[in-house]
């Protein structure tokens, strides 16, 4: 089975449907504090290991050495993740926009959760762990989240 | 992902996600949404690209001059993977001592392992145990071909775990022991297919699937890109 298939096949999972798409006017680009919030299971070096069905999140300083990609599903590949940890989560290329004038500047702190979740209504996350999340990223005045799967 | 970005949406930030499945981001549907129809693993498309990558970023946040949405724009450009196709490898002459042959493999490898960490600074070799530890776990893994169920040959931990930091070690290696960098899933093909480990814990998945043991476990013991029941001969 190709990856495509793949992606194919799981496409085809239930997911959870807002009523109501929410909507959030942008403040001009160049303005933006920007966060990185992935769902590909990130672990700085002391947090403990994803397992199976983790709605929470973890915190990822800038500046963090050391991560790992410890999401608990073998189903996608690793090795662009050890080549080049931008391929997941693009935090030079963040600096460099923000060194351009393309975003205003870069958050302290970033997010990982993990995707692939059994329970699709994510109720943990929708109710819980997201909006406690969002908590932590408007104390660092984070106006744009750029999302990243794995 | 979609419905993560949902949830902060509506707690006031902006957000723009990079989408991998495009049916998963039609059913959930967040505000804004770039589907890259790159392999899993590699959502902003080129390990060592940075052109590439930012060019994928000032696709995603040019989505924030829409007056509304919800947006979904697909990037133009595709990246093929390459699980059907493993990686040309040559593995280095394995350990002469009486280890069973997965286990010798495994030992040939470490020299190549240890230098892809200290070239990248990363490994996602670790969750229960060590990269030294790889030849023990592929004993244990032999047993489980041989017959013995799975829990009571001794795991130190979780065996989706174990195989898991066990494909992580064969495809770290693997970067060291070829001139350009592996494609997507080549690495994880060559594994599978072509080495005692993966070929190891590929025979003992169905052995573990045949004796109906916990769905959860054996399917997650190798990637299902990866699957190839049929196909395997037993070792």
């Amino acid at each position: 089975m190709s990856d495509k298939q793949l992606r194919a096949m799981v496409g085809g999972l239930d997911g959870f449907i807002f009523d109501q798409i929410p909507w959030t006017t942008p403040k001009p680009l160049h303005e933006s504090r920007v966060a990185i919030v992935t769902t590909a299971g990130l672990r700085v070096e002391s947090n403990a290991d994803w397992n199976i069905g983790d709605q929470g999140f973890t915190l990822i300083p800038h500046d963090a050495e050391n991560l790992t990609l410890a999401h608990f599903s073998p189903n996608f590949d690793r090795v662009g993740w050890i080549l080049d940890k931008n391929v997941v989560f693009p935090i030079d290329r963040l600096h460099e926009m923000a060194e351009e004038g393309i975003i205003g500047s870069v958050a302290n702190t970033h997010i990982s959760f993990m995707g692939a979740q059994p329970d699709h209504t994510l109720e943990t996350i929708r109710l819980d762990s997201g909006p406690a999340a969002a908590k932590l990223l408007v104390d660092d005045e984070v106006d744009l989240v750029l999302l990243t799967p794995v | 992902m979609g419905t993560l970005a949902s949830v902060l949406e509506q707690e006031g930030f902006a957000t723009v996600a990079l989408s991998g499945v495009r049916g998963q981001i039609e059913t959930t549907s967040p505000p804004r949404a770039l589907h890259c129809d790159f392999p899993l693993g590699r959502p902003l498309g080129k390990p060592n690209e940075p052109e590439f990558q930012r060019d994928v970023l000032i696709e995603a946040f040019s989505l924030l001059e829409e007056p509304a949405g919800p947006v979904l724009v697909d990037y133009p450009i595709s990246i093929e993977d390459d699980a059907d196709a493993p990686l040309s490898c040559v593995i280095p002459p394995s350990d002469t001592s009486d280890r069973n042959p997965a286990a010798s493999e495994a030992l040939g490898l470490l020299p190549a392992w240890r230098r892809t960490q200290k070239k990248y600074g990363r490994s996602s070799v670790g969750k229960v145990i060590t990269a030294e530890q790889v030849p023990d776990m592929l004993d244990l893994f032999i047993r489980i071909t041989d017959g013995e169920s799975w829990d009571k040959v001794g795991f130190p931990g979780n065996p989706i775990k174990i195989a898991a930091d066990i494909k992580n070690f064969y495809e770290e290696a693997s970067i060291s022991l070829n001139d350009n960098p592996p494609s997507a899933r080549s690495a994880e093909s060559w594994f599978v297919t072509k080495t005692l480990g993966g070929q190891t814990i590929q025979t003992a998945r169905i052995k573990m699937k045949e004796a109906d043991v916990d769905f959860d476990i054996w399917y997650y013991l190798l990637p299902v890109t990866q699957h190839h029941e049929g196909e395997q001969d037993s070792l």
